[in-house]
């Protein structure tokens, strides 16, 4: 099955500049792992070292978040398209403050 | 990404920073950056005259959704990344960054900050110190995700766009 997947502009530079690309899987987990194996750089930016997405990488299958879905092994069928969009997160000190 | 990395930016939208920083205080403010990245044109005729990589055009502003710690966290959700991204897109740019505010801490990205960043993307940095702006700063994360690189901030004169 062939799934479209976008490539969000800051990782374009991982991915050959380009803006999507299609790959062959069954499911959202097969896809994420074909766009990472064709473009290897891609995989520290999504994925955390213990192979899990990071936390502020959010996964799209035709605009519905696949948290709410089966996360990564939501099936994918022909002409799905996958989109990652990050959160924007960030803060000045380590831990969080409760008041 | 080429070496010296120079983000332009109106005095007048650096000062819009700097008042979203005071009026968020002792919170943390957060926006968007759009405007366009001169490296990543194909064809750029005026490539040699470039003064700098990057340059912000305008501002979308956006609501710190963290309510448990406003005061040293932020979040933008992928929702709002969706907005900046259409507003960007409406205007003929790009999001090339985000803002956020440091209250009562120095301008520089924590390991918060590095461990939910893109490369690519400028993160500015404004302190705000006693409700007060400080230093303002700009960051890139780098390409193996271990540190940054701290990247010029060049004033420039306020687009049309402004």
């Amino acid at each position: 099955m062939s799934v479209k997947v976008m490539i969000p502009t800051p990782l374009r530079v991982y991915a050959g500049k380009r803006d999507s690309t299609e790959v062959s899987a069954a499911t959202v987990g097969e896809a994420l792992s074909g766009l990472t194996s064709q473009f290897a750089e891609l995989r520290k930016h999504l994925y955390t070292e213990d192979g899990k997405l990071r936390a502020f990488v959010n996964v799209y299958l035709n605009d519905e978040d696949i948290r709410y879905l089966a996360k990564e092994n939501t099936p994918t069928k022909d002409g799905d398209t996958i989109s990652i969009i990050p959160s924007i997160a960030g803060g000045s000190s380590e831990m969080p403050i409760d008041f | 990404m080429s070496e010296a990395l120079e983000l332009g930016i109106s005095a007048e939208l650096a000062e819009k920073i700097r008042e979203h920083g005071i009026e968020a205080y002792p919170y943390e403010c957060c926006g968007a950056l759009l405007g366009t990245d001169y490296e990543g044109l194909a064809n750029d005729p005026n490539r040699e005259s470039r003064k700098v990589s990057r340059e912000i055009i305008s501002l979308f502003p956006l609501v710190n959704r963290r309510d448990d710690s406003p005061r040293n966290r932020f979040a933008v959700t992928p929702d709002d990344v969706r907005e900046a991204e259409k507003a960007a897109s409406a205007q003929g740019l790009e999001v090339i960054g985000w803002y956020h505010s440091h209250p009562d801490h120095p301008a520089k990205p924590s390991d918060f900050d590095r461990d939910h960043a893109w490369p690519w993307y400028s993160y500015i940095i404004v302190s705000v110190h006693t409700g007060v702006p400080q230093d303002m700063t700009s960051w890139r994360l780098k390409d193996d995700r271990s540190g940054y690189l701290e990247e010029k901030i060049s004033p420039m004169k306020a687009s049309a766009a402004n």
